[in-house]
């Protein structure tokens, strides 16, 4: 699909309007992820509005592609995309991780249309999206497999038995998008557990490797299509990431990885006078408007 | 004495002319069968085709086998991976790796999401002999029981493996296959009627009412069925269940038998922990509570020997079972 100037402003829109969802859906729920959905709303948003064969009135069409979360921790802003996309109701957003609610803390897929699988305990999302890859190749079907992995979930030993895999068996419909954006529960991921060089470490497994700035819809968009050419390999693509990205005051922080507005590192300001502010960053773009009506 | 409608061997009390297969090579045969039956049925190993038994099949059908190597975590998940696409997975490995290595991706990538995938376990309980206590599952039915969706069955045999794994395939959901290494009697026939939960009585007294029902699964229903045969000639009757399905329990047949005996002794070659008869426990003291004792390893590691030696040795041959009989018949 050919991207004009038009439709990228209209991806950069509809990315912040999803960062907008996810911080009033975190603060509502009072508890959940604030770093990495914010992190990741830019692939996200190009993933299911420009990227993906879906259709969000058939969520299980049988041509679709398949995108697996693996980082399930994330889910704000799939939930996010998704009711953007109109497989959800926007106001059940403001369900998340409530009582009977189908937006579950970490996804679950019965619960809720769209969802390709369950997730939340880290390192076993690529293996799905493998297995998902080889059944479609054995059909000799056409769907492109898209896993969605964190940089911190690289520390499993279930990760790389699927990079292994995917590698041996040359799984030419595979792609895996890392969010690199260097942060984890406990600190800096080259603190906690060093993963460089991780492109190399994919080229020796066996894997097509892309980097490129989560953040600008031509890489990410450019990166897809090389994806598509490569032939008869699977492709990672490194996604370098801000953490808390359009927020400043929590980007790159990665005590922002699992707490909510309201419940931050320094935790002295009240969920609403922080959640306002971090809605006006977002809706005047960190200032560079000054309103949401610009 | 041997009920004549579930047809088992005629030979079945004489140990030397039984035919002894291992319970494993009745899951190869099935899982060619199934695989003949559905298209979609393929089969992932972790390094061990030959002694799970899938090597058949990996012949047959080399374009449905992936080798996964000794990557048992990848295995669950990337089996989930092939049912989210439409297939049926059938994952094969020793017990003791998965699902001993792969509980939580188990339990997360196919229970929890709800994928229809058979984890055949292979070498379970302590007669896997020689190769010791590390290989020896004998906690696998306590950890895949709990797990919602998922069904837990426990063939006493080579012919009943065979039909376990062709109703596998059919089934919907998560099921768990456990299967032994070594060769033991095979004395169910391919008549022998086979049902997913529905657990089938494999020895009536003869004269007199049951003061005992033994219920058995695996390889030690004909070590019950010997037990029961000894207890016989001391004029004590006891019926013996076949209890293959241990989740979703036969509720109905258990309690019918506790009732008709008035005491229960289970007999599994697993921890009695968390095992089958901690299940029959649940089903009976919520039901018809009556005197239980459990033939099982009491709470340790099993070791290195030869099969009926540790059989013996941790309490699960035939003398076993029978003393167990004669302590419950005293609480009764």
């Amino acid at each position: 699909m050919h991207l004009t100037e038009e439709k990228i402003k209209f991806l950069e829109q509809k990315a912040n309007d999803i960062r907008i969802s996810v911080i009033e859906m975190l603060i509502e729920a009072g508890s959940g992820h604030t770093a990495g959905p914010l992190g990741m709303a830019d692939i996200f948003t190009a993933m299911y509005f420009h990227i993906l064969k879906h259709d969000p009135h058939n969520p299980d069409w049988q041509e679709r592609d398949r995108l697996v979360l693996s980082n399930g921790h994330i889910c704000p802003v799939l939930y996010a995309t998704l009711a953007h996309a109109e497989y959800v109701p926007l106001k059940e957003l403001q369900t998340l991780r409530k009582l009977g609610t189908r937006l579950q803390g970490h996804p679950h897929r019965t619960s809720l249309p769209g969802l390709e699988t369950t997730s939340g305990p880290l390192g076993s999302g690529l293996s799905q999206a493998v297995g998902m890859a080889i059944a479609l190749g054995i059909d000799k079907k056409p769907n492109q497999v898209y896993c969605l992995t964190s940089d911190g979930e690289h520390d499993a030993g279930n990760t790389w038995e699927a990079i292994m895999l995917a590698g041996k068996l040359r799984l030419t419909n595979l792609t895996n998008i890392i969010d690199r954006n260097n942060i984890q529960i406990d600190g800096i991921t080259e603190n906690i557990m060093p993963l460089e060089p991780l492109r190399e470490k994919y080229e020796a497994f066996n894997w097509h490797v892309l980097e490129i700035n989560g953040h600008n819809f031509h890489e990410i968009i450019n990166a897809y299509e090389e994806a598509r050419a490569i032939y008869e390999r699977p492709v990672c693509i490194i996604a370098h990431t801000i953490p808390g990205k359009g927020i400043p005051e929590i980007e790159f922080d990665y005590r922002w990885h699992g707490n909510p507005p309201g419940k931050g590192p320094e935790d002295k300001i009240p969920k609403e006078e922080q959640g306002k502010r971090f809605l006006a960053e977002l809706r005047t773009l960190g200032g560079a408007i000054t309103s949401e009506h610009q | 004495m041997i009920p004549e409608h579930i047809k088992l061997v005629s030979n079945i009390l004489d140990l030397k002319s039984l035919d002894q297969k291992p319970i494993r090579e009745g899951f190869g045969f099935g899982l060619v069968e199934a695989a003949d039956a559905d298209p979609n049925v393929v089969g992932l190993c972790a390094d061990l085709t030959e002694s799970t038994k899938m090597e058949a099949f990996v012949k047959k059908y080399p374009e449905r086998f992936v080798q996964i190597g000794v990557a048992e975590q990848n295995l669950a998940a990337v089996a989930s991976g092939m049912a989210a696409a439409g297939k049926v997975p059938f994952i094969s490995s020793y017990a003791m790796f998965s699902p001993g290595r792969n509980w939580e991706q188990i339990r997360t990538t196919i229970c929890y999401n709800e994928r229809h995938v058979i984890i055949v376990g292979s070498h379970a309980g302590v007669s896997v002999g020689p190769d010791g206590a590390t290989h020896q599952a004998i906690e696998d039915i306590a950890i895949m029981r709990p797990i919602a969706n998922m069904t837990v069955l426990a063939p006493c045999d080579a012919n009943e493996a065979w039909k376990a794994t062709v109703a596998a395939a059919k089934l919907a959901g998560p099921v768990y296959i456990r299967l032994a290494r070594e060769k033991t009697p095979v004395f169910t026939t391919l008549e022998t009627p086979f049902q997913v939960g529905r657990a089938y009585r494999v020895w009536e007294p003869t004269n007199s009412p049951p003061l005992v029902v033994i219920i058995a699964c695996g390889s030690l229903v004909h070590n019950a069925i010997l037990a029961a045969q000894e207890l016989e000639k001391e004029n004590t009757g006891v019926i013996v269940v076949n209890n293959h399905t241990i989740k979703p329990m036969d509720e109905e047949t258990i309690i019918a038998v506790a009732k008709e005996a008035g005491a229960v002794v289970t007999v599994e070659e697993h921890q009695v922990m968390g095992g089958m008869g901690s299940a029959v426990a649940e089903v009976l003291v919520r039901n018809y509570p009556v005197p239980m004792e459990f033939v099982g390893v009491q709470n340790q590691f099993g070791e290195s020997g030869e099969p009926n030696e540790l059989i013996e040795k941790f309490g699960m041959g035939v003398s076993s079972i029978v003393a167990a009989v004669k302590k419950v018949v005293q609480r009764k």
